[in-house]
């Protein structure tokens, strides 16, 4: 008894609202989804517009000059040259834990990279602090790839 | 089972209740049918069809609605301060509250309008009126902020502005209170109304690229009270209408010895003849002494300057620049519909409404068919500038926007109602009564050449019983109709801040599309920025303390400052060096007199600090930033005058030294 006054309540406020089904579709600024297909992700990438990176045998100095002036404005608040982690990981090492492709996708592409890659998430539950979204230019990634290399001693 | 019927019983009578209730309260009074909810609501993560910019009255603030959903997205600071957003506190933004009178932390702002190309909405600028120290505020839509303000000398009671002509050539601006001219001695009997008190009307220029505004001329005009006014648009562009009441000229008293004459006026401007004289010559430059206040993007910065000049036109004595008209009962509103051919006064203690043709208005000017003169300016007789009366349309017309089909609609003050009417026929259509006593009501695009008008929104004075009670004051409230059909439906009611008066709506995309995310930290010109944590420093010039401090999830730097003296004036400069969209860090200090910091992604805005006593006093984040938000702090150490204690300042031994050079020789 108890069972069908609840459901006749329920069917009431369906029945009474006139029954609203109208779905709408996925609004613009809707949660970004978890990753769709796992198997197809490839962590070594990430996710980003760059599929390949290039980098040079030895290490281009002008470029690395260029990425050294925007870790000064828009990455050095948080994280060290060192392995020491500050907010962010510390950059010593990790052009050799990560391949350009990927560094070059996180930077410009944070927020799907943290929502979406393995690896990002795991820094995140380390840190705590998703990495800010500084609109890094694809010229500046660059120049940082390089900065990041000549860090970890490429000539 | 005979035991359980009862329950069963009153179950269902409390489903009833819940399943109608659960849908939409009925409120006292209002006809809201079943539909209504569906076409008020905005699923989350929905975007609102308008944005809807509404005066903030005596708040002196703008404040920005969705439609049709009435949700409030931001207050617009203005003409007065607002603490939360630092304007007016920060050193950058007290240079835009500056007047002749120097600093004024309030002001009562009472219209808005949207800047417009071709007579139809653009999307750039909204201005905003101050009414208590004559002034026209210029607010960005792309930054949603206040861009200049301008004063308006020889003025009072800036009420009758800011509306604009079709393109934005000019902002108006008329004294609903004259005063004797500011370079007239102003120090005489207020019983010398007659003799001594003028009304001004200012043009004031908006340049087509950065919006400058100038004070173009002014018109010299017999002392009344200016009301309100629309700008003639098509046929009658180069002409502007402004209502006024008080052509007794009264000085006391007015609510009865402004409204002894059964009719006022409303002045018709030709300003393209204004501007002839002017070319001519026939201006005359006057001391005055007003400020104009600019923000500077680049340094994020407002510049206060003073200016001591201003061209005034005779209008009485240079012909045929002004006509009066005249309009039953202390006229209010004054509207030109979307073809330009209509205006349509409102007299506020009117039982009709009149409506103006602009081609009978000409050929009455052309054949001098005038009915004497009022203060030296033709007034041109009643009946041949009428195309009609609009027949016992309701009580107390106050102001009427149009929905672009030949129909108008018009507030009724006294009897509470919005009235539907032809403006061809003059024949009333329909009406829907409003709670309470509507002032403004708005259509998107509605005083445009080209309305958009699926809504129509009443701004009602008088809340009672609409909203749970909140001690003597309640929020005014604001009721949205939906107008797609030939009948007006109640869809929505939303409370308002402060005051509103007339409101503005515009489809987002016009505005959406433009709005600035984020400020790009290398085009900070700021002279105290930061740009980078190597750059943070504490300098000292003198009693002068200048921070140099920067902000990021979830630190600032420097976050320890020591040597700060009794005495000194401490300036906390602080840049935000994120560059992500809707991070600001906010920064307060303990025992501050100012009031908080806000400061946008890659901005640097300044916060003066007079520290009264010694002690360690903290500076923490106030705007809850990422998951680290509360650790985000500081302290200063503030030592007696005449300490020892040298400057110094730091950031966490695990962290770069603002001091060192140290990318240079990784480890």
């Amino acid at each position: 008894m108890k069972k069908i006054v609840l459901m006749a309540i329920i069917a009431g406020f369906i029945w009474a609202c006139g029954g609203n089904a109208e779905t709408e579709s996925t609004p613009g600024e809707a949660p970004k989804s978890m990753v769709e297909d796992k198997e197809a992700y490839d962590a070594k990438r990430g996710v980003g517009k760059f599929t390949e990176v290039e980098v040079g045998a030895t290490l281009d100095k002008a470029m690395a000059a260029e990425g050294k002036k925007a870790f000064d404005i828009k990455c050095s608040s948080c994280h060290k040259l060192t392995d020491e982690r500050l907010v962010g990981p510390g950059w010593a090492k990790v052009t050799e834990r990560r391949t350009p492709v990927w560094i070059m996708n996180f930077m410009t592409n944070v927020d799907e990279m943290i929502d979406k890659d393995p690896e990002a998430q795991a820094m995140l539950e380390i840190c705590l602090v998703r990495m800010p979204n500084q609109n890094v230019s694809d010229t500046e990634a660059r120049g940082l790839l390089e900065f990041m290399r000549e860090n970890d001693g490429v000539k | 089972m005979k035991k359980q019927f009862f329950p069963f019983i009153s179950s269902l009578a409390v489903f009833f209740l819940l399943a109608f209730a659960g849908c939409k309260p009925k409120n006292t009074g209002s006809a809201v049918s079943g539909d209504a909810a569906q076409k008020a609501y905005v699923p989350p993560g929905k975007y609102d069809e308008f944005y809807n910019f509404v005066s903030g009255g005596f708040s002196g603030q703008l404040a920005v609605y969705g439609l049709p959903s009435g949700r409030l997205f931001r207050v617009i600071p203005v003409f007065s301060v607002d603490p939360e957003k630092g304007w007016g506190y920060s050193e950058e933004s007290k240079p835009m509250l500056m007047t002749s009178n120097g600093f004024e932390p309030w002001d009562d702002l009472h219209h808005t309008e949207l800047s417009q190309t071709n007579g139809e909405i653009d999307g750039r600028w909204v201005f905003g009126n101050g009414n208590n120290t004559p002034r026209v505020a210029r607010i960005n839509l792309k930054t949603f902020r206040t861009d200049e303000i301008i004063e308006l000398p020889n003025s009072a009671g800036n009420h009758s502005s800011p509306f604009i002509t079709e393109n934005t050539e000019y902002v108006v601006a008329g004294t609903r209170f004259s005063v004797p001219p500011d370079y007239e001695n102003g120090d005489v009997p207020i019983s010398t109304y007659k003799q001594n008190f003028k009304g001004t009307i200012s043009f004031i220029s908006v340049a087509k690229e950065t919006g400058n505004m100038d004070i173009a001329f002014q018109l010299l005009l017999p002392g009344v009270n200016f009301d309100l006014s629309h700008a003639g648009k098509g046929p009658s562009h180069g002409w502007f209408f402004f209502s006024c009441y008080n052509s007794e000229q009264a000085n006391s008293l007015l609510e009865v010895n402004a409204s002894q004459r059964d009719k006022d006026f409303i002045l018709a401007v030709n300003w393209k003849k204004a501007e002839e004289y002017l070319k001519a010559g026939k201006g005359v430059k006057k001391a005055a002494k007003y400020a104009r206040n600019r923000w500077d993007e680049k340094t994020h910065t407002g510049v206060h300057e003073i200016l001591n000049e201003v061209t005034v036109l005779d209008a009485v004595a240079l012909k045929d620049i002004c006509y009066l008209i005249p309009c039953p009962k202390s006229p209010h509103g004054c509207d030109v519909d979307p073809s330009g051919e209509y205006i349509v006064g409102s007299g506020k203690l009117a039982a009709l409404i009149p409506v103006f043709s602009f081609t009978k208005l000409q050929k009455a000017i052309g054949a001098k068919d005038f009915d004497g003169e009022y203060e030296g300016i033709p007034v041109v007789k009643y009946e041949s500038a009428l195309h009609g009366e609009v027949k016992k349309p309701g009580l107390g017309p106050l102001h009427t926007e149009f929905d672009g089909k030949g129909n108008a609609y018009t507030s009724f003050f006294v009897s509470s109602e919005i009235v539907k009417w032809n403006i061809e026929k003059l024949e009333v259509l329909d009406r829907a009564p409003t709670y309470y006593s509507i002032g403004h009501l708005c259509i998107p695009g509605g005083d445009s050449k080209k309305p958009n008008a699926k809504y129509v929104i009443g701004y009602n004075k008088i809340t009672k019983d609409r909203y749970l009670p909140t001690g003597p004051e309640l929020a005014q409230s604001a009721q949205i109709f939906d107008i797609s059909g030939d009948k007006m439906q109640l869809i929505n009611d939303f409370p308002t801040i402060g005051e509103p008066h007339y409101a503005q709506a515009v489809a987002a995309d016009v505005i959406s599309k433009n709005s600035v995310k984020i400020f790009k930290i290398e085009e900070n010109m700021h002279p105290y920025a930061s740009k980078g944590e190597k750059e943070s420093k504490v300098v000292r010039e003198g009693n002068k303390v200048h921070v140099y401090i920067t902000s990021v999830r979830s630190h600032f730097s420097p976050d320890n400052i020591e040597g700060v003296k009794v005495g000194d004036e401490v300036y906390f400069h602080l840049t935000n060096l994120e560059q992500d969209w809707d991070v600001p860090h906010g920064f307060a200090v303990k025992g501050g007199n100012t009031a908080e910091l806000l400061v946008m992604p890659g901005e640097t805005q300044t916060l003066k600090w007079t520290p009264k006593k010694a002690g360690i006093f903290p500076i923490y984040c106030t705007d809850f930033c990422s998951a680290l938000h509360q650790e985000m702090q500081g302290y200063v150490r503030v030592s007696p005058a005449g300490s020892s204690v040298p400057l110094t300042f730091s950031l966490g031994k695990n962290s770069t030294d603002p001091k060192a050079n140290s990318p240079e020789t990784p480890k």
